[in-house]
């Protein structure tokens, strides 16, 4: 049986998480679990995440997984999500530094004075359904339609140093990166947990994947 | 693009969903989670539960309808009523709430709203406002289900929860609620121009156009209804291809 752990430091919707895993894969074994033992004996792991990244990678470092997070990160299939994708890079705008797994760095949108088409300004947070056009090819996009709506609610958002990291873009005042992957990580900027169809057959795709 | 959203609102007191005229005269609308499934298939862009006499009769929180309908439903939830101190976030949160809504307690403690949002995000954090029109261009805002006038303006009520860390406002106009008459598009658009976070409008929808305007007239980012989809007059497609015609961004299943 897979065992698949949701990675609990204290931050983020752990809950929908798990039950959209539950959802899609009732054969696996899903625990949400801060456990560094757990995380060892994980065969794949969904990193999580909600608030500032600075207090993720805080109460990450507290509860001692960083280290084993890191090992697993090196070879299992992993799922960051939101800020669980921003903390797989480095420097981040909002202060902090995330794991650094992935090169490039964390900006804030920059949408001050710029007014949208029916004149009106742009929220920040991006709170919402936006489409998500795959850049590239890759398994998690399996059975997605492109463009297909998925939900966002942020405020900030990575920016690969590397094109080829990059497997999503959405506008939003200006295109963004939303969606990376790297041999056995990938990670959305959006909450497939919350995005309804599309989002459950992601975490279908990334309960299938074998990198 | 970014698409507006349409989120059905369910009132719930007892553990049944309600809904009222003008915040009284109570009507059974029936089960939670029977209405969220509902909804989720007709594809509502998030769904909002509101414990409606959370405050006013100093009830609990409704975290077992929380965790039942996120264990069936993968679209945001938000749910307000009742909602005291950081700790109320935090339970609601872990239940499966995405967004905790503060309405009355914000008015109390607004301190609550900057500590909320520094400990969860300001992205969980709305902030209700049940706004009454006082002179023209003016409202003033009220807490306990409309019955308590603050002296507050709403317009700088809602500057103020945005620099407090409020990532989103409900805007409730309670002359129009439960009136069909649609939204107070005078007072939706005061705010969404005056904030850079979401506005969600709500209160007096009777029928499509009413939405199309709340977006269109209102500036709003989202429109929030409740009688028009709990009795079956329209269906959230129905809402949202309607819009869709008049040109608005909407999401269709």
């Amino acid at each position: 049986m897979k065992k698949i752990v949701v990675v609990d430091y204290g931050m983020g919707n752990l809950r929908s998480v798990a039950q959209a895993l539950r959802a899609v894969a009732p054969e696996a074994d899903i625990v949400i679990s801060g456990e560094a033992a757990a995380i060892e004996n994980a065969d794949r792991l969904v990193l999580p995440g909600q608030g500032a990244m600075r207090d993720c990678m805080k109460s990450l470092r507290e509860a001692g997984i960083e280290e084993a997070l890191r090992r697993a990160a090196a070879s299992k299939p992993l799922l960051g999500v939101c800020i669980g994708e921003q903390m797989l890079f480095g420097e981040s705008e909002e202060g902090g530094e995330g794991l650094n797994l992935l090169p490039g760095k964390i900006v804030r949108f920059r949408l001050d004075g710029q007014l949208q088409e029916d004149g009106s300004r742009f929220k920040v947070p991006q709170m919402g359904w936006n489409q998500v056009r795959q850049t590239s090819p890759h398994p998690i996009w399996q059975g997605i339609a492109d463009d297909a709506y998925f939900y966002f609610v942020h405020s900030y958002h990575v920016q690969p140093e590397q094109s080829a990291h990059s497997i999503g873009e959405t506008v939003y005042g200006a295109s963004f990166c939303c969606a990376v992957a790297r041999d056995n990580i990938v990670a959305t900027q959006f909450h497939p947990e919350k995005s309804a169809a599309a989002g459950l057959q992601l975490y279908k795709n990334f309960v299938h994947w074998n990198p | 693009m970014l698409a507006k959203r349409i989120i059905p609102c369910l009132d719930v007191t007892n553990g049944r969903v309600v809904k009222g005229v003008n915040f009284t005269e109570l009507r059974d609308a029936g089960d939670p989670v029977e209405i969220a499934r509902r909804y989720d298939e007709q594809g509502a862009d998030e769904l909002t539960f509101l414990d409606i006499t959370a405050s006013s009769d100093n009830r609990g929180l409704i975290l077992d309808i929380i965790e039942a309908v996120a264990s069936q439903v993968f679209i945001p939830l938000t749910v307000g009523g009742g909602v005291r101190e950081v700790g109320d976030v935090r339970r609601l949160l872990n239940a499966g709430a995405d967004k905790i809504s503060l309405n009355t307690s914000a008015v109390s403690n607004p301190q609550l709203v900057h500590d909320a949002s520094q400990k969860h995000g300001s992205q969980c954090i709305i902030v209700a406002i049940d706004a009454k029109q006082v002179a023209p261009g003016k409202w003033e805002v009220f807490t306990h289900g409309g019955r308590k006038a603050t002296g507050l303006d709403a317009v700088e009520w809602a500057r103020k929860m945005e620099a407090m860390g409020a990532g989103e406002l409900l805007l409730t106009s309670m002359d129009r609620d439960g009136t069909k008459s649609g939204f107070d598009l005078e007072l939706t658009r005061a705010v969404s121009d005056a904030v850079s976070v979401p506005v969600i409008a709500s209160g007096g929808v009777g029928g499509l156009q009413d939405l199309a305007d709340g977006i269109i007239k209102g500036r709003a980012d989202a429109v929030l209804a409740a009688s028009i989809f709990h009795y079956g007059q329209h269906t959230v497609q129905e809402a949202k291809r309607f819009m869709a015609q008049q040109g608005i961004p909407m999401r269709l299943a």
